[in-house]
């Protein structure tokens, strides 16, 4: 077992009196990709930031090697931060405007080696680019010059240049067309097994997820319902938020039959946010729950292991793992 | 920096009839200044008996005239107009680097900083300039650098506002975002990356601030505390004229028509800047 | 039955720095009443100004040729009040970003009701009814609360959904949708889809649904346009060209449309490369650099549109079905 490279206990979120995040714990290891998947609106890019602590958390701690980033000072922050990188949604908005992709690139060795002479400086921005499929010559140039795919490889380029430990990448290719994002997320793939990055994934998008996770997280509301390996989710979800997010992406062949692309009618998460009070206590998916009982109104579950590798919070696992 | 940028921007300044015309224009009245008196025999303060109150001709030297004195206007407007050009742009740098730093880190670091440092710039936006500036000529006596700098001082409160402003407008950008999760410092993410980001508006708000500030100058000369005798600026030049309005015009006329057109011009070329800006931000 | 739009020889060319770029080369079509027409095709293949030039939508440096007919009328250098009355009532277009197109500081209510005030002259009163059956209409819950909120307090779903019901205000002939899922969750995306399904056979009218996904595109048309830097390379019956894609781009597109009932793949299937610039005038095919069938008549001889039966063409040498 690789060692345990992040630790997050507890973590909440707050805005204003909304709960963003709610007790969000989990762990993620050396190498590995965890992938956590939510709609709209349940937290995720909530959650990349407090882990960064680019935003501030309320309660909760992420343990990163043993030293925990929310309580640490600014300056051992900082100087973390050279291992924990981000990349994201947006690809041409993530970088400056008016600095050449060169100097974006060269700005992470000059904070953190600053000894490095501008010909060394320039070796390696012109090695990340070739590795990230980009030309020399590109380094010239700014941003608003390249296409949505080439930004993000830029970014990418960027988060990389001081080989992280932790990777964290907030809806990387959303905003990119579909032809396009296979050969962002096989970048990543790459880059992953060249120099043993741990990623977290952030998507709305199961099949993206399903390509690149060791282990997924599903998000609901600020809560982790479920956490399992990746081939454990997509074959035999427990939870039922997970089943209808499986259930809920369009299937292409069935499309043809004429019948409706969405089994099930019932509204996503993103469509009708529910009001404070009613998710104050209990279970927070109760609503939408086709699995609900007088007992989840009562009190939220817990996250709780029924197998190897499998986590849920909900008060009915035990019935729906055999289901 | 970011030649792009700029390149572009300059592109855009330069298809703008107006401003190009404008920009013309003030190197026109920029050269005059400065090599204007090189032509003319005369200097600016040779009383010339024989030519006392003369109007404007080719035939004598004098070819804006004299004043009340026998001086020679056209040597006078000049050098007045090199103490207006001096003192627009040194005010203007200096307002515009306080006011650029302040500002930027006003707006970036928000929270109590930012409202502690807003409400300092109130207070001293309240202040009345006029006892500011008398204030420190009582103490400092009439020197004309201290001028300068007290306009200046006055000036920058106006720049920090809008740098501030334009600094909160980028701050929830991503890049601004991607700079804090790269490591950067605070100083580095302030002085790299959002001070080139709202330079744009900022320069622009700038060229339109030098006639206010010439102007400014003007008034504080006509009032009596700026520059010396002899020495001249076109405010202390008009305060003259004003005064022989009826009798010699020209002595109104020259560094008149000349503070107006620069003042025209500044603000055309003001304009057209921030058309050149304004599009690439789009 | 004449088909509600006809496009024909479009081309649509943008003058930039001194230099004509052809963002639409030659593009034909047609769509008709109860019908939906799919546009499938990468950023920058033209898809879009396809129709910014029928509802006269193009930017000041763009110039458009050819015809584009709405019920027999011709759009193209209709005067600006004539378009008017066309546009956002019988014509309408809806955008891949609701947030931009919607009103920031007027109430939801407010801007529904205004369509139908300036188009159908109604009330206000009569406007605000109609804007509330409307809601109904393509299912936002609560409508009643919706009407009084601003877009800022709706979620992006909801915000396309009002989007859509404004279209529909004033009983349009045609709705043109661009990348109306594209800023969405996967999960709300065929939510949407299958709302405009439902609308279409309700109300009659055509659809044209413009996305960069095949999947999004495979669940409503009924005929699909492939575009590729500014041309059509394929156009085929949907059924039809989702079982046997004649043209290699068209074939790469279906790969890359995920299904998670399959095995999954070591590597996420793309196109390599990225789609040409406007500016890039390649004598031959342009899709040959990326195409894997690539063959050196390819990259000499531009592959005209030509048909292959009387439903389907292709612009291909070496089509992969004949």
């Amino acid at each position: 077992m690789s060692e345990v490279l992040l630790e997050v206990r507890n973590l909440c979120v707050d805005f204003g009196a909304l709960a963003a995040l709610k007790d969000v714990s989990f762990d993620l290891r050396q190498g590995e990709t965890l992938g956590l998947v939510g709609e709209s609106g349940s937290g995720k890019s909530t959650l990349a930031r407090a882990i960064l602590r680019l935003i501030p958390a309320a309660r909760g701690s992420v343990m990163w090697r043993g030293l925990d980033l929310l309580s640490c000072d600014a300056a051992t922050l900082r100087r973390q931060r050279r291992d924990l990188q981000m990349v994201f949604q947006d690809p041409l908005a993530s970088l400056n405007p008016r600095m050449t992709v060169g100097e974006t690139l060269g700005e992470p060795l000059k904070i953190f080696e600053p000894a490095l002479s501008s010909l060394e400086r320039r070796a390696r921005i012109d090695d990340m680019l070739e590795r990230v499929g980009l030309t020399r010559t590109m380094a010239d140039r700014y941003p608003h010059e390249f296409s949505g795919g080439q930004c993000q490889r830029i970014g990418i380029a960027r988060a990389m240049m001081l080989r992280p430990k932790l990777l964290i990448c907030d809806e990387p290719v959303s905003s990119l067309d579909v032809s396009i994002q296979g050969q962002i997320v096989n970048l990543l793939l790459d880059l992953q097994r060249e120099f043993d990055t741990a990623m977290l994934f952030i998507s709305h998008n199961l099949a993206v997820v399903r390509h690149l996770s060791h282990r997924v997280l599903v998000i609901y509301l600020g809560r982790l319902v479920e956490i399992a390996a990746r081939d454990q989710l997509f074959a035999a979800p427990i939870h039922p938020y997970t089943r209808e997010l499986l259930a809920a992406v369009p299937d292409p062949t069935r499309a043809r039959a004429g019948t409706p692309m969405v089994a099930d009618a019932k509204m996503a998460a993103g469509e009708q946010l529910p009001a404070l009070d009613q998710v104050a206590c209990g279970c927070a998916f109760r609503n939408r729950c086709a699995y609900a009982e007088p007992n989840c109104a009562l009190s939220a579950p817990e996250l709780e292991q029924v197998a190897a590798q499998h986590a849920v919070a909900c008060h009915r696992r035990r019935e729906l793992v055999y289901s | 920096m970011s030649g792009g940028f700029w390149r572009e921007a300059g592109r855009r300044l330069f298809a703008n009839p107006g401003a190009v015309i404008a920009l013309c224009s003030i190197a026109v009245l920029v050269v005059m200044a400065l090599i204007g008196p090189w032509f003319n025999p005369n200097d600016i303060e040779t009383l010339d008996w024989a030519h006392v109150a003369t109007e404007p001709g080719l035939a004598h030297s004098h070819w804006f005239g004299t004043d009340r004195l026998g001086r020679d206007l056209f040597v006078r407007t000049l050098e007045g107009a090199r103490v207006s050009f001096a003192v627009g742009l040194v005010a203007s740098a200096v307002s515009l680097s306080i006011g650029l730093c302040y500002g930027a880190v006003a707006g970036y670091l928000g929270g109590r900083t930012d409202h502690v440092m807003m409400r300092l710039i109130e207070i001293l936006s309240g202040l009345p300039l006029i006892f500011f500036v008398i204030f420190l000529t009582v103490i400092f006596g009439r020197n004309e650098y201290l001028l300068f700098l007290s306009i200046g001082a006055v000036g920058w409160l106006t720049m920090a506002r809008i740098v501030r402003g334009q600094t909160l407008s980028i701050r929830r950008q991503e890049f601004i975002e991607a700079a804090v999760a790269s490591g950067a410092s605070t100083a580095r993410i302030i002085f790299k990356h959002v001070v080139p980001n709202v330079v744009g508006p900022v320069i622009v708000y700038a060229t339109l601030t030098v006639p206010q500030i010439i102007l400014l100058e003007s008034f504080l000369s006509f009032l009596g505390l700026g520059v010396q005798e002899p020495r001249a600026s076109l405010g202390t030049l008009i305060a003259e004229g004003a005064g022989e309005m009826e009798a010699a015009p020209w002595i109104l006329l020259a560094p008149g028509v000349f503070l107006a057109m620069l003042l025209l011009c500044l603000n055309v070329f003001g304009d057209g800047l921030r058309d050149a800006f304004d599009a690439k931000e789009r | 039955m004449t088909p509600t739009l006809v496009i024909e020889s479009l081309q649509v060319t943008y003058a930039v720095a001194g230099r004509s770029l052809a963002a639409v080369r030659d593009v034909s079509l047609a769509v008709s009443s109860r019908e939906c027409l799919g546009i499938v095709g990468e950023s920058g293949s033209g898809k879009t100004q396809v129709f910014m030039a029928a509802m006269g939508l193009l930017a000041k440096n763009a110039r458009a040729s050819g015809s584009a007919r709405f019920d027999g009328q011709e759009l193209l250098g209709l005067a600006p009040q004539a378009l008017n009355r066309v546009r956002g009532s019988k014509l309408t277009m809806v955008f891949q970003d609701p947030m931009t197109s919607l009103t920031p500081h007027l109430k939801i209510g407010v801007q529904l009701a205004e369509v139908l005030v300036s188009h159908r002259e109604l009330s206000w009163r009569d406007a605000k009814r109609a804007a509330l059956q409307v809601l109904e209409r393509v299912r936002v819950p609560e409508p009643q609360r919706r009407l009084q909120q601003y877009p800022h307090e709706l979620s992006g779903g909801l915000r396309q959904r009002v989007m859509i019901g404004m279209s529909l205000l004033c009983e349009p002939k045609l709705l043109i949708a661009d990348e109306p899922t594209s800023a969405l969750d996967v999960t709300v995306q065929a939510q949407l889809i299958d709302l405009l399904d439902a609308l279409r056979h309700e109300l009659g009218m055509a659809i044209v649904l413009i996305s960069h996904d095949l999947g999004v595109v495979a669940g409503l048309a009924d005929r699909i346009l492939v575009m590729y830097a500014g041309r059509v390379v394929e156009n085929a019956r949907a059924s039809e060209l989702l079982q046997r894609a004649r043209h290699p781009y068209t074939a790469l597109l279906l790969k890359c449309v995920p299904n998670l009932r399959e095995a999954r793949l070591e590597r996420m299937p793309c196109l390599p490369g990225q789609a040409p610039s406007p500016a890039a005038a390649e004598p031959g095919c342009a899709f040959a650099p990326r195409c894997p069938r690539m063959t050196e008549r390819c990259k000499a001889e531009r592959p005209p549109l030509r048909d292959i039966h009387e439903s389907a063409q292709v612009a291909c040498h070496y089509p992969l079905f004949p």
